[in-house]
């Protein structure tokens, strides 16, 4: 993970700006829109080819809805993703096809996301079936990759899904998303639903795999202490909106937005230094429908001024360190806010 | 499909495959097989409603009378009449050959429809579920339409304005199952359709057509299927209902609703003749919805 | 409550305009049309297009649609083509007749059938519970107006103990010979709700009393009054929006009742009209029933929202 900053400087793999989804609320005597659930708001940031880049956030912050939007599985209001340098879905661009080919995904739950009706090696077959491989291939492919999540071919193949554990569900499920073989594959909670133990198992699953098919991940979790495990960079959200981005370490040990550090201190940890004072987040979200003006973090920021309420802090590069960005006030000098420029008392 | 799996860089002796087959590739329909054969009242009914059938279809070797031949001088006999078992009706036609004819027409109007508006309100209910958005609001706000007729009322308005006989039968009774079949089905396909594994395969780049055979249509049929069949018993007592009303097959053909009405005069002097045609439509109906009962079980599909 | 109120109003409006090209484009595929049915086959021409104008069947369809629906609106559903009467006298008249079993057979179905099923919920399980199921099942498979010839069979012809035919003297049944006229007809139009009602009521009661805090009601001994009030809050808005459903096929199948028992209400007219294939009757009875269906309806959902606040949206 050491050698994650050297990537940063090549071209990025998958480059997301200004991604957004709103989706309506409707109500009322005509079903009219009331409002809008801003999911996902100007989001940006780019992956790079073989990294593995954590989306960290409290649930509800939009976490799911990017990864759908990459998938192109909901249609983003605006924004534009960019894969290997092209755009998706525009002119001469790669394809809705192309992208699906490129870009997989696991889902949190393992048994919904297997069709309850097929046998699970006909589920990994249907991927590369889809994609034109004649229905004899396509069932080898899929032995093959059953064998490679450690699921033996012959034993689980002709399994419906009713008939294995979590785990070994959710390895299929791994298994479905390589069968056509991407470059990227999305984790939305993958092993979230499962044991301790067995996630250990997948997790470990998920890293050999990676290095096997040269894989770039982006793994999505609430599970600070697994995010940590596995990434090279940190992306963390809050309401729709990106608020700090940067090397996992960097962000681990130096924390600058303050939700990410209430976050950070809201973590068990056995390390009794790392304890910090830190006052731990308190209170819900506010409501997803009409986000607070300015910085959405605000209602509940402890250091909350004027300026916070009034502009809107834009997601900069730190001092210090390119790759370590932050969308707060505090942060950055020069922005008006009593302790610019300080990242705030220690 | 499940070969060639075995047939692959991974070389496994097939014997071993066999058996891991035999003991956990047993699917959902076997399992739902065995339950449907652990339940004796069904199959029980299930025979019944065979005998049924067969006696329709076997009708000319299960009697020697042609059931349009009438005589003045057999008419309305009591059953136990020698040479007519069951009697006669009212211009002296053997009540049993009328009965095991009669089973032709009735079952006919009973499955037909239902089969017709299965596959009408069917495919339209599954593209509203599967399409969603606009396509599924005209979809389904046009079958509300329909909705506001009581279903015997809209067989009747189609029947009684278009005129009687089988063909506008079939047809009423077709018009009438639409639209709680495109319910139905619009239900269970908007609620597959959000499920994961759909997505997933969405998200796998599959072609919309693959998509609804492999992924959408085998889990929706069976639960449509199951309601479909507890349409028949409704159907074979609405078709009765319309021959009743003289509006469905046409005399002299034998059909159980309309020997009830042929015979309706004849209550007064034989009224256990006069009730027998009911005690058909009765039987096979409730057959009908007793098996329809015992496949949704063993299916175990809730509507 | 209000807005809602006005929403299902407002839904309603679509619905009958549907109802209406329905039944409109119905006529437009009868075979033979109107001025067909008025004049001998062997008329002169100038004497047909003369009637047909008169009819306005010269004009193009949405135009006579358009003013059929304009009549329609005011109650102008037409005149026999048989009695020459209106048919919206004649309908107004058979409707009161047709109410007249109707509405006791609605209450009458209505009280079994909660009776029964709650019945059969409480003693769940035993000989009485599997009776009733059994009878359930048999009581959706009989074409009731089939009932309603073993019962004339049975009471009219072996036992000579009520009349089989007509509602004796016309008018509001005030004499016992009147009164004897309804019996037979009301049981068996009951039939039609009181199945569909007692299986809903006893899946609905077996469902409240699976609940904890009623176990623990009866535990107390503090069974009959609460928990009956509790079952009766809980299931009553689910029963009530069935019964409005159930009102509807009540009105419809009364057509087979009418037939069977020679009942003179809006049955026994549409049957009439189809023998005499008397196209404005049997076009402006179906219209009024469906619309009768629609707003009873939109009825029940605003009397079920009141009942129960969450089921405005
Ligand atoms: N299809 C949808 N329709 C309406 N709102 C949605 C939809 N999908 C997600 N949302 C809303 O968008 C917000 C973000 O949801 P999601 O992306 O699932 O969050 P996360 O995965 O981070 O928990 C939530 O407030 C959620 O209610
Ligand atoms: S911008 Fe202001 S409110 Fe937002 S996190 Fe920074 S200090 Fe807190
Ligand atoms: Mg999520």
């Amino acid at each position: 993970m050491s050698g994650a900053s050297s990537r940063l400087s090549g071209p990025p793999l998958l480059s997301v700006r200004r991604l957004t989804k709103h989706f309506p609320v409707r109500g009322g005597i005509f079903k009219r829109t009331h409002g809008v659930v801003q999911a996902v708001d100007a989001v940006s940031f780019d992956v790079q080819p073989g990294e593995t880049l954590g989306i960290v956030g409290e649930s509800g912050c939009g976490k799911s809805t990017t990864a759908r939007l990459l998938m192109r599985l909901t249609e983003p209001d605006s924004g534009e993703v960019m894969f290997d340098g092209e755009q998706i879905g525009g002119r001469g661009g790669p394809s809705l096809r192309t992208l699906r080919r490129n870009i997989q995904m696991v889902f949190q739950d393992s048994y919904a996301s297997l069709n309850p009706r097929l046998p699970v090696g006909m589920s990994v077959a249907y991927g590369p079936f889809a994609h034109g491989l004649r229905r004899a291939e396509a069932l080898d492919r899929a032995a093959t990759l059953l064998e490679a999540v450690g699921l033996e071919p012959a034993l689980y193949a002709d399994r419906y899904p009713h008939e294995l554990s979590g785990g070994q569900r959710q390895r299929v499920n791994v298994a479905r998303a390589l069968a056509i073989e991407p470059r990227v594959v999305i984790l939305d909670e993958a092993v979230s639903a499962l044991d301790k133990s067995v996630a250990a198992q997948v997790l470990n699953l998920l890293v050999e795999l990676k290095e096997r098919f040269r894989l770039t991940y982006l793994f999505i979790s609430h599970d600070l202490g697994v995010v940590r495990y596995l990434s090279d960079r940190v992306l963390v959200m809050y309401l729709g909106k990106v608020v700090e981005v940067g090397p996992v370490a960097e962000v681990w040990e130096h924390p600058r937005h303050p939700y990410t550090r209430a976050l950070l201190a809201a973590m068990p940890t056995m390390d009794p230094s790392r304890r910090t004072t830190e006052a731990l987040l308190t209170g819900d979200p506010p409501n997803p429908i009409n986000p607070p003006s300015g910085c959405r973090f605000r209602t509940r920021c402890r250091f909350a001024e004027d300026v916070c309420a009034r502009h809107e802090p834009p997601l900069q590069s730190s001092a210090d360190l390119r790759d370590h960005a932050i969308a707060c006030h505090m942060v950055h000098a020069g922005t008006g806010h009593s302790l610019a420029g300080t990242s705030g008392p220690a | 499909m499940v070969s060639t799996s075995s047939e692959t860089l991974l070389t496994l002796p097939t014997p071993d495959a066999a058996l891991t087959r035999a003991r956990h590739g047993r699917g959902y329909w076997k399992n739902v097989w065995r339950r449907l054969a652990e339940d004796r009242i069904t199959i029980a009914v299930m025979l019944v409603l065979i005998a049924i059938i067969l006696s329709a279809v076997l009708a000319p070797y299960l009697t020697p009378h042609d059931p349009m031949k009438t005589s003045v001088f057999a008419r309305l006999k009591p059953i136990g009449t020698a040479g007519h078992w069951l009697g006669t009706d009212e211009i002296g036609r053997d009540l049993w050959a009328r009965m095991v004819y009669g089973g032709r027409l009735s079952l006919l109007c009973g499955v037909l429809p239902v089969a017709l508006a299965l596959v009408v309100g069917g495919t339209l209910g599954v593209v509203a579920g599967y399409a969603g958005g606009v396509v599924n609001s005209a979809i389904m706000r046009s079958i509300d339409v329909l909705y506001a007729f009581p279903s015997i009322l809209l067989a009747i308005a189609i029947c009684g304005i278009l005129g009687s006989g089988i063909r506008n039968t079939i047809l009423a009774l077709s018009v009438t199952f639409i639209p709680p079949l495109v319910r139905i089905s619009e239900a269970v396909t908007t609620q597959v359709r959000s499920l994961d594994f759909v997505e997933a395969a969405r998200a796998s780049g599959s072609g919309t057509a693959l998509l609804l055979r492999y992924h959408v249509l085998n889990n929706v049929l069976g639960p449509i299927l199951v309601y479909a069949t507890s349409l028949i018993s409704i159907s074979i007592i609405l078709a009765s209902g319309l021959s009743f009303l003289g509006l469905g097959v046409s005399p002299p053909n034998p059909e159980w609703g309309l020997m009830l009405n042929n015979l309706r005069p004849a209550i007064w002097v034989n009224p256990v003749v006069a009730a027998l045609p009911g005690v058909m439509i009765f039987l096979t109906s409730m057959c009908f919805n007793l098996t329809s009962d015992g496949i949704r079980q063993a299916m175990d599909v809730r509507l | 409550m209000l807005a809602y109120t006005l929403r299902r109003l407002l839904y309603g409006v679509p619905i009958l305009l549907g109802v209406s090209v329905i039944v409109f484009a119905l006529i437009q595929f009868a075979p033979g049309d109107a001025a067909s049915l008025l004049i001998p086959p062997e008329a002169p021409k100038e004497v047909v297009d003369q009637v047909r104008a008169k009819l306005g069947l010269d004009k193009p369809v949405y135009v006579q649609y358009v003013l059929w629906l304009g009549r329609l609106v005011r109650g102008d559903l037409g005149v026999s083509i048989v009695t020459n009467m209106p048919v919206a006298s004649e309908l107004s008249n058979a409707l009161g007749n047709t109410l007249m079993l109707a509405i006791p057979a609605a209450l009458l179905g209505f009280t079994l059938g909660v009776g029964l099923g709650a019945l059969a919920a409480f003693h769940r399980g035993t000989v009485l519970d599997r009776l009733f199921s059994a009878t359930a099942i048999a009581g959706v498979s009989l074409p009731h107006y089939w009932v309603g010839i073993v019962l004339v069979a049975m009471f009219a012809v072996v036992f000579n103990a009520l009349p089989a035919q007509g509602m004796g003297a016309p008018g509001f049944p005030r004499t016992w010979a009147q009164i004897r006229h309804l019996i037979l007809p009301v049981i068996t139009l009951s039939l039609i709700p009181m199945g569909v009602v007692s299986r809903l009521v006893r899946a609905n009661v077996l469902e409240i009393l699976s609940h904890e805090f009623v176990g623990s009601l009866r535990a107390k001994g503090l069974f009959r009054r609460r928990v009956l009030r509790h079952i009766m809050k809980n299931a009553a808005p689910s029963a009530l929006a069935l019964m409005g459903l159930q009102f509807g096929y009540l009105l419809a199948g009364s057509i087979l009742v009418e037939t069977v028992f020679n009942w003179p209400g809006s049955g026994g007219l549409l049957n009439l009209a189809i023998f005499r294939r008397d196209i404005p009757v049997l076009s402006g009875t179906i219209v009024t029933i469906a619309a009768i269906f629609v707003v009873i309806n939109i009825a029940v959902d605003v009397l079920q929202a009141l009942i129960d606040p969450r089921i405005r949206r």
